[in-house]
């Protein structure tokens, strides 16, 4: 199987706090990894290193095969132009925490946007492709909505048929179900899950142990900006072998 | 009428109470209405306001002060000055605003100074300066900055790398020296209305537009600004009229062709004080309400997607949805 999504070393520091201290992560295509891990650990920064949110300082992220940020010429890195930048973004899906959908558009606007805008597809054509995923995550009859008028589930899945549009290689999940009420986390979880059964390659940062147990082929456990244990859900969640991971399950589960 | 609801039980009928009285209220609602009423006696009754002098003839053969043709010059120019010092800040101070707001320093400085200077200069010594400039430089064109620099530098005299040019005082004198002082003026408090309105944005937003692959340039334009839009406009409505009173100013650049000169000209001749006065108020409110009436559908146009208006929206859809009718966008 192809690498998808190669981090070698991934360091970040906030002026004088070392966030990420030598992160390692490989996702084969259409693989699953989920990112547990305490508050502060450092999970959202590195998502934010994948699609170049976040300058890292020192190692480097590979995704499809390419360098994210960077070109490498002559043994030496340069950075990528802003255009260039936002290219490779294109092929990286991210979901937020807080959904961040745009206020002023309908469902739809909001899923059409980026694909008329940034790749200037025909609007016919996006139109179709946006409503498709829009009844996908369940939202046939909400298209005309604003987001101000859907409850936090559905402007959550509306937030992923939007990032889908741009027909990224990858998902990225902070946290998406974190900000929902409790009986809203479900839906949401089940258009992810139909999604990695559909072969999308995703790298989910989440606190639903059962999420994560039944959807990840790989769990990631961070603490303090390294990766302290990582290997196939039953084993990590079942059967820690460092002691902070199980202090951390302990807690959560 | 009682409808079933699912239980099965009926549902009681609506509440008929009988509403709170407000006594307070009615004193000082017919408190008000005598005010007004002698308010209008007052007016209407003293000759002096020479209501016909306003309304109908101030000279024999003439229109009314109002409608007379130099006063009415003076009402175009007067809203031609205030479109065009508008266009001008409003446009200017947007770029103000981005280069505020951007990281580069020597662009988030320029910026600053420009505000400093611009809200520091009161608009009457602005127009009164405007107005004297083509004293200094008595040719303004555009072509090769410092070419006569440049010629010197390789031992031509008079080197023109002028692609046009033109007197200034063609150009800097009055209308267009009464705009750009006005324009100039206004931009520096339309860019900090539009950095507030930009700042109050969340940073979510353009994070989220950027991770879409979306260029700086678009994510201002197509998410930031019309989000920003809602806090801009209400006090760019406040800069608009604080405008149109502002360009009585211009007198002194001097320009003519403006409303409160030509009242006041008319004023000299007949001197007739009062009602030339009142005719100028007038004017200035029947403008002032129009505009009000302008910002009311901008800010209508820039709610969609919030609080009450796209909520009303929302239900107008759905009740269609109910009954039948198809969804139109
Ligand atoms: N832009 C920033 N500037 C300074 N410090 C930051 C910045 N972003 C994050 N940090 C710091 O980096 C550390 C890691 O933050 P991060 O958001 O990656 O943690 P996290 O693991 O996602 O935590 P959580 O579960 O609470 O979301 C925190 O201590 C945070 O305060
Ligand atoms: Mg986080």
């Amino acid at each position: 199987m192809t690498e998808m999504v190669r981090a070698e070393s991934v360091h970040k520091s906030f002026g004088s706090l070392e966030v990420l201290k030598g992160v390692d992560l490989t996702v084969p295509q259409g693989g699953v990894s989920c990112v547990l891990g305490p508050s502060g650990s450092g999970k959202s920064t590195f998502l934010r290193c994948i699609n170049h949110l976040d300058k890292l300082d020192a190692g480097r992220i590979l995704v499809d095969g390419e360098l994210v940020g960077y070109r490498e010429r002559g043994g030496k890195l340069h950075e990528l132009s802003e255009r260039d930048v936002a290219k490779q973004r294109q092929t990286i899906g991210m979901v937020f925490q807080r959904f961040n959908l745009f206020p002023h558009m309908t469902a739809l606007d909001n899923v059409m946007e980026a694909p008329c805008r940034v790749k200037r597809e025909s609007k016919a054509e996006v139109r179709d492709r946006a409503l498709a995923l829009l009844d996908r995550v369940g939202l046939a009859e909400k298209v005309d909505n604003y987001p101000g008028q859907l409850s936090g589930g559905q402007q959550q899945r509306v937030a992923i048929a939007r990032a889908l549009a741009m027909r990224p290689k990858v998902m990225l999940f902070d946290e998406p179900t974190s900000a929902l009420d409790p009986e809203l986390v479900g839906e949401v979880l089940e258009v992810m899950k139909g999604l990695a059964r559909d072969g999308m390659t995703m790298i989910v940062v989440t606190h639903e142990i059962g999420f994560a147990r039944e959807v990840a082929d790989e769990v990631v456990f961070m603490d303090g900006g390294v990766v302290v244990e990582k290997g196939p859900p039953a084993e990590i969640i079942a059967n820690p072998q460092q002691e902070r991971t199980k202090a951390f399950l302990s807690k959560v589960l | 009428m009682t409808h079933p609801t699912e239980t099965g039980r009926e549902r009681p009928a609506a509440i008929k109470a009988v509403p709170v009285r407000h006594p307070g209220r009615w004193v000082a609602i017919a408190v008000l209405a005598v005010l007004v009423a002698m308010f209008l006696h007052l007016i209407f009754t003293n000759a002096g306001f020479r209501w016909s002098f306003i309304f109908t003839s101030y000279a024999p053969g003439k229109r009314g002060v109002m409608f007379t043709e130099p006063v009415l010059e003076g009402l175009r120019g007067t809203i031609l000055l205030t479109v065009f010092s508008m266009l001008i800040g409003v446009g200017l101070g947007i770029v103000i605003a981005i280069m505020r707001l951007s990281p580069n320093k020597v662009l988030s400085t320029v910026a600053w100074v420009y505000t400093w200077f611009f809200r520091a200069v009161p608009r009457l010594v602005l127009a009164v300066i405007f107005g004297n400039l083509n004293i200094l430089w008595t040719r303004i064109g555009f072509g090769l900055p410092f070419d006569k620099q440049i010629g010197q530098l390789f031992g031509i005299d008079n080197f023109d790398g002028q692609i046009f040019s033109v007197k200034s005082t063609d150009l800097l004198a009055g209308f267009v020296a009464g705009m750009i002082a006005l324009g100039l003026s206004e931009a520096a408090y339309m860019a900090e209305i539009v950095r507030a309105g930009i700042q109050s944005i969340d940073e979510g937003q353009s994070e989220a537009a950027v991770a879409l692959g979306m260029s700086r340039g678009q994510v201002l334009r197509r998410i930031v600004l019309p989000q920003a839009m809602r806090v801009i406009v209400p006090p760019t409505g406040n800069e608009v009229i604080a405008m149109v009173k502002d360009t009585s100013l211009v007198a002194y650049v001097p320009v003519t062709g403006e409303l409160f000169f030509q009242l006041q000209q008319v004023e000299a001749r007949t001197f007739v004080v009062l009602p030339c006065l009142v005719a100028a108020l007038l004017w200035y409110l029947i403008i002032c309400s129009v505009l009000m009436v302008i910002q009311f559908f901008v800010e209508r146009h820039f709610s969609k997607g919030y609080g009450a208006a796209g909520k009303a929206r929302q239900r107008l859809r759905d009740i269609q949805v109910e009954q039948g009718g198809r969804i139109t966008t």
